[in-house]
């Protein structure tokens, strides 16, 4: 919808004071949808080449190519390369016309640890040029890492808007994890500050509402619990937070 | 100002596909030698006046081109399929210079095809002054209008796997109504149909080398442009429910 695909049912989209066609005209938002493959029997180049005559004021080629890092591959055919290239080669389409705004959704779905890396480094440099990176994704530890303001939708509704680190701060939990082999799971879930517990073989996972209080009582009742973790929960368990069923009862 | 570049995109990616390329203009070729061959000196064929190897010179270069100018729509459904037709609609190209760009490179491949034939033909003894040539080319290149609309509402309604056979069964079917492979004379009710239909009128060109006034006359050029008219209405239709909807 944002991008012109889709009509809405009702209402309008606008996108930089002007429907979202215009923007597209102007190469002002470039975009990597979440399926694609790339056209076959072009090489890199020349897909490159082709896109960027199509837009007034395009990124040059070879910029582009050192950009996304594909420079070594530019010669080869679109059908030859691996997945996480063909992610990379879909990047730089998405970025020749040097657009203000870039949507990705799901944008390191086909990629290996080092490419993921890789490309959260090219959009921060590219947000550093003063470019806004919206992205979608299902990886909550990439939004955490690499947003600087998450929105979180569940079945259709808003249920968190703001930096990640706050909207951690308002599901407000930690999570302890600790070698606890004999322990009752339902007696834990009693102790103060804990608020669910949990047992995956030898380990419990504790998730507390105070972690101070409730480690004290864990320690005190098990003097045996080993290899103690304490951990802040991450955007995953304040996702789940915000829309598991005690913020359903609360809305 | 994006269509030539758009266009020499197109043209590269087709003329790199040498398979599609070769396989395209071999079956057109190697049908015409099968069936025109055995008997070259004919000077008649099924009281046409015309003879063998020009008649079944066009009536080849019917199918192959009626061929080439459908697989526009073979290309229009692997591109949807494959979601980059969904990443060009977020350029600056239009959807008109787009359909026009698989346009022009599937008439280009036609005019290979026609090449092929008429150096078959030249080589079977086919002897006409070059005006004739170029006016039966630019007959032939007007009658695959009504299939150049075809292949594109093709493109946007099949499937990947569908259009195969519809490319195939369509070209094949209309060709053999139309008379490409042996010829449709002597009134009756087969003809009368024949006679409705564009490939018919494609391979009625031929009589451009009769020299006897325009091979099409009026009814011709009224069913070619009835044709295309009305399938380019329905690829439009089709064309505006498919865009709604990615």
């Amino acid at each position: 919808m944002l991008l012109g695909l889709t009509a809405p049912d009702a209402g309008s989209v606008s996108l930089f004071g002007a429907p979202p066609q215009e923007a597209i005209s102007a190469g002002a938002i470039g975009a990597m949808l979440q399926t694609g493959a790339l056209i076959r029997d072009v090489s890199v180049r020349e897909l490159l080449v082709m896109m960027a005559s199509l837009y007034p004021d395009p990124l040059s080629v070879d910029d582009v190519l050192a950009l996304v890092g594909v420079n070594e591959i530019a010669g080869r055919r679109t059908e030859q390369l691996s997945g996480g290239q063909t992610q990379r080669v879909r990047l730089a389409v998405a970025l020749i016309s040097d657009p203000i705004l870039l949507v990705l959704d799901e944008p390191t779905v086909a990629m290996d640890v080092e490419g993921r890396r890789a490309f959260w480094t090219t959009m921060r440099e590219f947000a550093s040029r003063g470019k806004t990176v919206v992205f979608a994704t299902h990886y909550l530890d990439e939004a955490e890492a690499y947003a600087d303001r998450v929105v979180m939708i569940a079945s259709g509704r808003v249920v968190a808007d703001g930096p990640p680190t706050q909207i951690k701060a308002r599901a407000g939990s930690r999570t302890i994890r600790a070698a606890l082999p004999r322990a009752d799971v339902h007696t834990l879930g009693l102790l103060p500050g804990i608020a669910a517990a949990e047992r995956l073989g030898e380990t419990v996972v504790l998730r507390c509402t105070d972690s101070d209080t409730a480690l004290r009582a864990v320690l005190e009742r098990y003097p045996e619990a080993h290899d103690i973790e304490i951990a802040g929960s991450g955007l995953e368990e304040a996702f789940l937070e915000l829309t598991g069923p005690s913020a359903a009862a609360a809305a | 100002m994006t269509t030539p570049a758009y266009l020499r995109f197109e043209l590269i990616r087709t003329f790199r596909n040498r398979r599609f390329l070769i396989l395209s203009l071999l079956f057109p070729i190697v049908m015409y030698v099968l069936i025109a061959v055995p008997d070259p000196h004919e000077q008649d064929v099924g009281h046409t006046g015309i003879s063998a190897p020009l008649y079944f010179m066009i009536g080849l270069a019917a199918f192959g081109t009626m061929n080439a100018v459908l697989s526009s729509g073979a290309r229009i459904a692997a591109e949807r399929a494959t979601g980059w037709t969904r990443q060009l609609r977020l350029t600056p190209l239009r959807a008109g210079e787009y359909i026009r760009a698989k346009v022009v490179t599937s008439y280009v491949m036609a005019l290979c095809a026609i090449a092929t034939l008429y150096a078959g033909g030249v080589a079977l003894g086919v002897r006409m002054p070059a005006d004739r040539w170029l006016s039966m080319t630019f007959l032939i290149l007007a009658g695959l209008l009504p299939f150049a609309a075809l292949g594109v509402l093709y493109g946007h309604l099949l499937s990947v796997e569908s259009i195969g056979p519809a490319i195939g069964g369509t070209t094949a079917l209309l060709a053999f109504l139309g008379g490409a492979w042996f010829p449709i004379t002597g009134g009756g009710f087969f003809q009368d149909v024949a006679e409705e239909l564009p490939s018919y009128w494609l391979v009625q060109a031929s009589r451009e080398g009769l020299g006897a006034g325009h091979p099409w006359g009026a009814h011709g050029s009224a069913v070619i442009a009835v044709w295309a008219a009305l399938l380019t209405g329905l690829a439009v239709r089709v064309y505006q429910r498919d865009t709604k909807r990615i």
